[in-house]
């Protein structure tokens, strides 16, 4: 059927080739440009560029905060997701549409907004600060806001399995003496464990090239709350392109990285799961 | 999708006894509230708290906000345009030939997702910048592309290019080539074709995508930070007038401007429901009528993963 289409259905060629030249021009030549660009450091001016200890603690930082989110995000998630399938209540619809909110707020306003909420006169700082929880200009302030914009990702790719679970497994898992823990341990747990690798990993993915709500409520400080997108901007703003550069290709090979393992990982968790 | 297997077969198994559901039902409403409800109410009371009178002044009377609105009102369209373009294209090519290097493309089409937003700023600095690769030449030509607005067009098109390719790839697949085929044989031109056959099958999943990207391209803010040149009144974007305000300690302003970005959020995610909403509709309509005329077909799995939002985790990253 599809080597028929070739010869049926019109326009292979120009679409093909148009979105090619589109996709070359706008994206591959642009990431291709800017390896070269940090080649041109030598290897002395690269690793200096890349790895002194301001730039290591970005990184920390970086890794760190958005696994913790990714973290939080996982038993959040999950949560959310089972009683949005499992349960019936009052304002459920309206509980499901604002899952999907973090991705439609800008990133600027989710960074205002948490800035003010966590300090000392704001909303829930008022009562969160007095307990020494320090929600603003702190590494935790850094967790949390990367905790809102990845919210969505487990929710959304655990949502759809657990309506798929099959009841009678369950209930065949009740009829031979399982309580309901070890229902949900045994049976339910392995079932939705490849959807929540995957809603992980793309969480962690995502808050790893956070910048636009990081900015507002981290305060910046360098080895403290500076995270690698905020090096990346602070030396291009002291005109050092390619020291830019060479930070940005491995803020580029983290993201890849990522990427990569959750494609290797939902492989292996389908062929382990299957 | 969510109702429709929860509704169709009642559910005798096992339940959760109801402490425990009501105490799951409460622990999610506490998350979302102090994750999302919260912060929601909180943008609207901040940017009111001065008073209405203060709240239109900074958003209408300011003008270097007015002309930061303008100048988002500008960017947006022509990304989410040229995005729709090429989703089409790729989508045509992609879902309808088989070619080698096809998963190559697939794949590749979700590059942009993979790079940070600042990342993708510096690329196009790299190249169109004064020490960029074109830069000596855009300069003799008096070119500006960096610190104006065809900057910020091309970066937020990097980082909202996947997203209207993302939705109609999989529902031209689902939708299939029988049609097209039928029309082409019964002798229609391929404008014909376009209009008649192929573009109302995939008008919602377009819509989708164009509300989905419009919705990132207004809020791109790391991106736009990057290669804008932050010049009050002139490359100022929504989004980076409102740190501006925020660094200028103006936190009624920011919270102005803020307020209108959290509006277009809820619009977008209203849209996006109420599109879901009619698919899911449809393709259950659909699906009634397809079992009615044959018990064979085993399901509707194929149209149900091509539904728009099926792959909605992913574009709106």
């Amino acid at each position: 059927m599809l080597d028929v289409n070739r010869r049926i259905l019109p326009g292979f060629g120009l679409s093909l080739g148009y979105s090619l030249l589109y996709m070359n021009l706008l994206v591959l030549i642009p990431i291709l440009a800017i390896v070269i660009k940090s080649s041109e450091l030598t290897w002395a001016e690269f690793s200096a560029a890349v790895f002194n200890g301001r730039a290591i603690a970005a990184y920390q930082l970086t890794m760190g905060a958005s696994f913790v989110a990714a973290i939080i995000n996982l038993v959040i998630g999950l949560l959310v997701a089972w009683v949005l399938v499992r349960y019936k209540f009052p304002g459920k619809r309206i509980l499901d549409a604002l899952v999907d909110l973090p991705f439609a707020l800008p990133t600027a306003v989710a960074g205002l907004v948490y800035s003010s909420l966590y300090v000392k006169s704001g909303w829930l700082g008022q009562f969160l600060v007095p307990l020494g929880f320090q929600g603003s200009y702190s590494r935790t302030a850094v967790v949390l806001v990367l905790t809102f914009v990845s919210f969505p990702f487990v929710v959304r790719t655990v949502q759809p399995v657990i309506e798929d679970l099959d009841s009678d497994v369950e209930e065949a898992a009740a009829c031979l003496g399982a309580n309901r823990l070890q229902t949900f341990r045994r049976v339910i747990l392995p079932t939705i464990t490849p959807a929540l690798i995957t809603g992980f990993a793309l969480a962690f993915a995502r808050a790893i090239g956070e910048y636009g709500s990081v900015v507002f409520v981290s305060g910046n400080m360098p080895y403290k709350t500076e995270i690698a997108p905020v090096l990346v901007v602070s030396n291009l703003e002291a005109f050092a392109y390619k020291q830019a550069a060479a930070v940005a290709v491995v803020l580029l090979a983290m993201s890849f990285t990522a990427l990569f393992t959750i494609n290797l990982l939902e492989r292996w968790s389908r062929r382990k799961y299957a | 999708m969510l109702e429709a297997g929860a509704g169709t077969k009642s559910r005798h198994g096992y339940e959760d006894p109801a402490p425990v559901r009501w105490l799951l039902i409460g622990l999610a409403f506490t998350v979302m509230t102090v994750l999302v409800v919260i912060p929601l109410a909180n943008v609207f009371y901040e940017a009111f708290a001065k008073g209405v009178d203060v709240y239109w002044h900074n958003l209408f009377e300011d003008e270097d906000t007015w002309l930061a609105i303008l100048l988002t009102l500008k960017v947006a369209p022509v990304a989410v345009l040229l995005n729709v373009l090429f989703g089409l294209a790729a989508a045509w090519a992609i879902a309808r030939f088989r070619f080698p290097g096809r998963a190559l493309v697939t794949s590749l089409i979700d590059l942009p997702f993979a790079v940070s937003p600042v990342v993708a700023g510096l690329l196009f600095v790299l190249i169109f910048g004064l020490q960029g690769y074109l830069g000596p030449w855009l300069r003799e030509e008096n070119i500006k592309v960096i610190f104006a607005w065809p900057g910020l067009v091309l970066v937020t098109t990097f980082v909202t290019f996947p997203i209207v390719a993302r939705e109609l790839i999989p529902l031209m697949e689902a939708t299939g080539s029988d049609e097209e085929v039928a029309a082409v044989s019964l002798g229609a031109r391929w404008w014909s074709l376009f209009w008649r056959v192929t573009l109302p099958n995939v008008k919602w999943g377009i819509l989708y995508g164009v509300i989905l990207c419009n919705a990132r391209a207004m809020g791109e803010f790391g991106a736009v930070a990057v290669v804008s040149g932050r010049i009050t009144g002139e490359t100022d974007t929504m989004p980076l007038r409102v740190e501006k305000l925020f660094q200028e300690y103006n936190l009624p302003g920011a919270f102005a401007v803020a307020s209108i970005l959290t509006m277009l959020a809820l619009m977008t995610l209203i849209l996006k429901v109420t599109l879901e909403w009619r698919t899911r509709r449809e393709l259950e309509e659909a699906a009634r009528s397809r079992n009615a005329r044959s018990e064979a077909e085993p399901s509707d799995e194929a149209h149900r993963c091509a539904a728009p939002g099926a792959k909605s985790i992913r574009s709106a990253a």
